[in-house]
């Protein structure tokens, strides 16, 4: 799969008119083959969710373009799915687990089983089969962040965008959570693009780290994570590899923090 | 169940204590202007379950009910239409502004004028009276719509009503029945106001009718009927409140707890 599915290239967005601008994103070009899961991380204040909202045509780009599966964004694409940072605020709580699940399939002309047949996997996948007729509000925070996961597996969209996803929850259910994410990528061949400002949690993911820069936000680098596809809590993030990748990056998020396009570049990378 | 029998115990415990107290304080016979309860209470069944139970109390519960109807359907529609429009919000906020800020009683004597002395008149009233809370409050529920939902919503393709129907409705119902609760007490009020002057039947214009004639336990029967009409309204608007906003009650005690 040589072919890009996601291709972000020379993306600048500008907030406000001439009088009273502001530079969010300087120039960002990256791309994401099929079935990868790309960690981008950068330092807060750095435009992620901004460049989130710009791939997934919910903000309109200043210049260059975002290309998905050969279309070019301008509204936001009929096979990408969201999962946001605000879990709270993404589920409907006037409708119960099943129902939240079930809304985006409403209109994609499937039948009844058909729906439930996605519903009940997705469910599953989640480990939420037992809270299908709970409300989101009588769930923990953790679990209704799995609720927003199972909606968008059920949506089976071409690409998964993940927004901080796990930045409100606990870190015994955040990493939970990450484990979640890596069996969903791999039972479902998803592409997905994880946002994060965690380090440790954008190499444990990823099969690349997209390292942004400080704002007006340009790629301070793009680093393959070199470590096996078979990842645990526990052996992942003790090894040496993992270790050497996260300094790495974090040199990298210092040499960004406060100077903005063009930062020098933390020494390369040895190994 | 304990609680059910507690709260029915609250509901009416005030009630009876005050009725306890009306009857020993009017044990001498009561004065011409209050009298005692037994006496209310013929009066109230001798002129309310009697020939005026159809002369005047269905025509004021029929005008009562189409007006509070329309009112809640065109408060709701015309909520949505300009909540969802923002340059509409903006073209009509210092109108809207200027109606609500009419006492709406005083439109009555000019209603007469130009619709004239009917049943349309009266309706009118109550709608144009009554609809501001619920048409304030549900441009205010329309436009407070959460920007995190209203982006899941674009990002996952609903359709303009399925956005309506699951997203923006439920979501601005919490506030749309605050709306209603309130408009529905000023209904209640224009439709007494508007069966006072130059009317010919109803509950306002017994009352009047009683007090001119110095009948007037009958007279208190009809104030007590009222009350009735606007404590039926209040628990019909819980019921529907329980079923519609269960899940915000929810939320809110959950929020509460934490």
């Amino acid at each position: 799969m040589s072919n890009p599915l996601l291709e972000v290239t020379g993306l600048k967005k500008v907030y406000g008119t001439a009088g009273a601008s502001f530079e969010a994103i300087r120039q960002v070009t990256f791309s994401v083959d099929e079935g990868q899961l790309i960690c981008v991380v950068g330092p807060s204040g750095a435009g992620k969710t901004t460049l989130l909202k710009c791939i997934a045509g919910l903000l309109s780009i200043t210049e260059g373009s975002v290309v998905l599966a050969g279309k070019s964004v301008t509204k936001p694409p009929p096979d990408l799915a969201i999962v946001f940072q605000e879990y709270g605020r993404s589920l409907f709580n006037w409708m119960t687990v099943r129902g939240n699940v079930e809304l985006p399939l409403k209109n994609k002309g499937m039948t009844r089983d058909e729906r439930k047949k996605l519903i009940d996997d997705a469910l599953e996948a989640v480990g939420l089969s037992e809270a299908r007729g709970k409300y989101p509000w009588q769930l923990s925070g953790g679990m209704q962040q799995r609720v927003a996961i199972a909606r968008a597996i059920a949506y089976r969209p071409k690409v998964l965008l993940m927004d901080e996803p796990f930045a409100a929850v606990d870190a015994q259910t955040r990493a939970d959570l990450e484990d979640l994410i890596l069996n969903i990528w791999k039972k479902y061949g998803m592409t997905i693009l994880f946002i994060t400002h965690d380090i440790d949690e954008s190499v444990y993911l990823g099969q690349r780290v997209v390292v942004l820069s400080n704002s007006p936000t340009t790629v301070q680098e793009d680093l393959a994570i070199d470590l096996p596809d078979e990842r645990d809590q526990i052996t992942t993030r003790s090894s040496a590899r993992f270790n050497e990748l996260r300094n790495h990056v974090w040199k990298e998020i210092q040499a960004a923090k406060g100077r903005g396009a063009g930062a020098a570049p933390a020494p390369p990378l040895t190994g | 169940m304990a609680k059910q029998l507690a709260n029915i115990g609250f509901f009416i415990g005030l009630p009876a204590v005050l009725l306890f107290l009306w009857w020993a304080a009017t044990l001498d016979g009561g004065s011409f202007y209050v009298p005692t309860p037994s006496r209310l209470g013929d009066a109230f069944a001798s002129v309310w379950l009697g020939d005026r139970f159809v002369t005047d109390l269905l025509p004021s519960l029929a005008r009562l009910t189409i007006g509070l109807v329309l009112t809640i359907v065109a408060g709701i529609l015309l909520g949505f239409l300009i909540g969802s429009y923002s340059w509409l919000r903006k073209t009509l906020e210092p109108l809207l502004d200027f109606f609500r800020a009419i006492p709406p009683p005083v439109l009555i004597p000019v209603l007469q004028l130009v619709i004239g002395i009917n049943d349309q008149m009266r309706i009118f009233a109550i709608v144009f009276g009554a609809i501001w809370p619920v048409l304030l409050n549900t441009v205010d529920g329309v436009r407070s719509a959460d920007q995190v939902l209203n982006e899941t919503s674009r990002t996952f393709h609903l359709s303009r009503w399925q956005r309506i129907v699951y997203f923006i409705g439920p979501s601005a119902s919490p506030q749309i029945m605050t709306g209603v609760r309130q408009s529905l007490s000023i209904g209640l009020i224009l439709l007494v106001i508007s069966e006072m002057f130059g009317a010919s039947d109803g509950i306002g214009f017994t009352v009047i009718l009683f007090q001119r004639s110095f009948k007037i336990p009958e007279m208190w029967s009809g104030i007590l009927m009222l009350g009735l009409i606007g404590i039926a309204l209040s628990t019909l608007t819980k019921i529907v409140e329980g079923r519609v906003l269960r899940w915000y009650h929810g939320l809110k005690e959950v929020q509460h707890a934490s």
